[in-house]
């Protein structure tokens, strides 16, 4: 794990470096290339406003009205006849549509059911295998104008539920 | 989504909530989006001078036989490729930070690609298929969370993770083609 951090510590710092080092070598205006990039990049991140906030307040009026939870009572005895653990089928809606929602009930399933429990361990491997889908095609398609999203909602949402499986499947076969 | 929020928050009694949250997620939606200004600046800015100096395209060019069979209409060289595996590499080591602009970047290439319409191509669809279900060879968040909860083996999730996402990604590449021929196959009817 030690390596591991290292590691990672030093990746950042030994890229931009790296790139650097290599830019001058190759004679690129670094600093005027630096900032013409960056401009892009502001100008990338404030025509992806829009998106965001319609995308968000959409999925916050969807949580705070009650309608998720009424979709989870109502899957609930089909989650059971899979023999999906109830305890984790929230996390796995609120890994779609948002990070920083499913973090939080991550942490909260740990502490409660203990780190190095079937529950504690599945928690972690749905957070860390699955992402935030409608977050990911707002950004990415926002960002760059794209309004007609043809099947890609369908194709990242199908990705999320079978990782979400794999994640059961694979913490059944490794843990138990 | 938004209306059948409205509805059931008007049978649940819940309107106050709603209300409430509505205008919240607006003020969330622009911390974010200015959030990102600053990784995007820095990324891109970084990135633009690996693209002058012509480093993307010896990127590209070396995972060509990969990329290109996983994006077949992007031409050979282009710069798209570069962006889209310095997205993956980014991805794979856990670099949300980075991997972001980068992603956003191989977007901006596409649309042009795709004569720089308003509707996604089977490449940003495929490439957005790549991030949702990312491959994560360290999920350093989570193990730092079972670290603070006291887990006596936090890493011993990298295993599952690992898997779990290899099956997710081969499902959402393989779910991304049928799609795709799927709709091929209609234009034609």
């Amino acid at each position: 794990m030690t390596i591991m951090n290292t590691f990672s510590v030093w990746f950042i710092p030994l890229l931009i470096g790296g790139i650097l080092v290599y830019g001058t070598v190759k004679k690129v205006p670094t600093y005027e290339s630096f900032v013409e990039g960056g401009k892009e990049g502001f100008s990338l991140a404030v025509s992806m406003i829009p998106y965001l906030v319609g995308m968000l307040v959409a999925i916050s009026v969807f949580r705070a009205s009650g309608a998720m939870d009424a979709i989870i009572s109502v899957g609930k005895p089909v989650f059971e006849w899979f023999h999906i653990p109830a305890e984790v089928v929230p996390l796995g809606l609120m890994r779609t549509i948002s990070g920083s929602g499913a973090l939080g009930m991550t942490s909260d399933l740990i502490a409660s059911y203990g780190p190095d429990s079937f529950i504690g361990r599945l928690a972690s491997t749905i957070q860390g295998s699955t992402d935030t889908t409608f977050y990911v095609l707002t950004v990415y398609f926002g960002a760059v104008g794209i309004r007609k999203m043809g099947y890609a909602l369908k194709v990242g949402l199908l990705a999320d539920l079978v990782g979400f499986l794999a994640s059961i499947f694979a913490v059944t076969v490794f843990f138990s | 989504m938004l209306v059948i929020g409205f509805i059931t928050a008007m049978l649940n009694g819940r309107m106050d909530e709603v209300n409430a949250s509505l205008f919240k997620s607006t003020q969330e939606a622009v911390t974010l989006s200015l959030g990102l200004v600053s990784v995007l600046v820095f990324w891109l800015g970084l990135m633009k001078i690996a693209e002058k100096g012509g480093l993307l395209e010896k990127l590209a060019a070396l995972f060509r036989p990969l990329v290109k069979r996983l994006f077949p209409d992007v031409p050979n060289n282009h710069p798209a490729l570069g962006y889209i595996l310095s997205n993956m590499v980014a991805n794979l080591f856990g670099l949300g930070n980075a991997a972001t602009p980068m992603g956003i970047k191989a977007m901006e290439q596409l649309k042009q690609l795709n004569g720089g319409k308003n509707e996604a191509s089977r490449s940003m669809i495929t490439l957005l298929a790549i991030n949702t279900s990312s491959i994560t060879l360290i999920p350093t968040t989570i193990i730092a969370i079972r670290m603070n909860y006291g887990s006596a083996t936090p890493t011993d999730i990298v295993g599952t993770t690992l898997l779990a996402t290899a099956i997710s990604t081969v499902f959402a590449l393989s779910i991304d083609r049928y799609f795709y021929y799927r709709s091929k196959r209609r234009e034609r009817r």
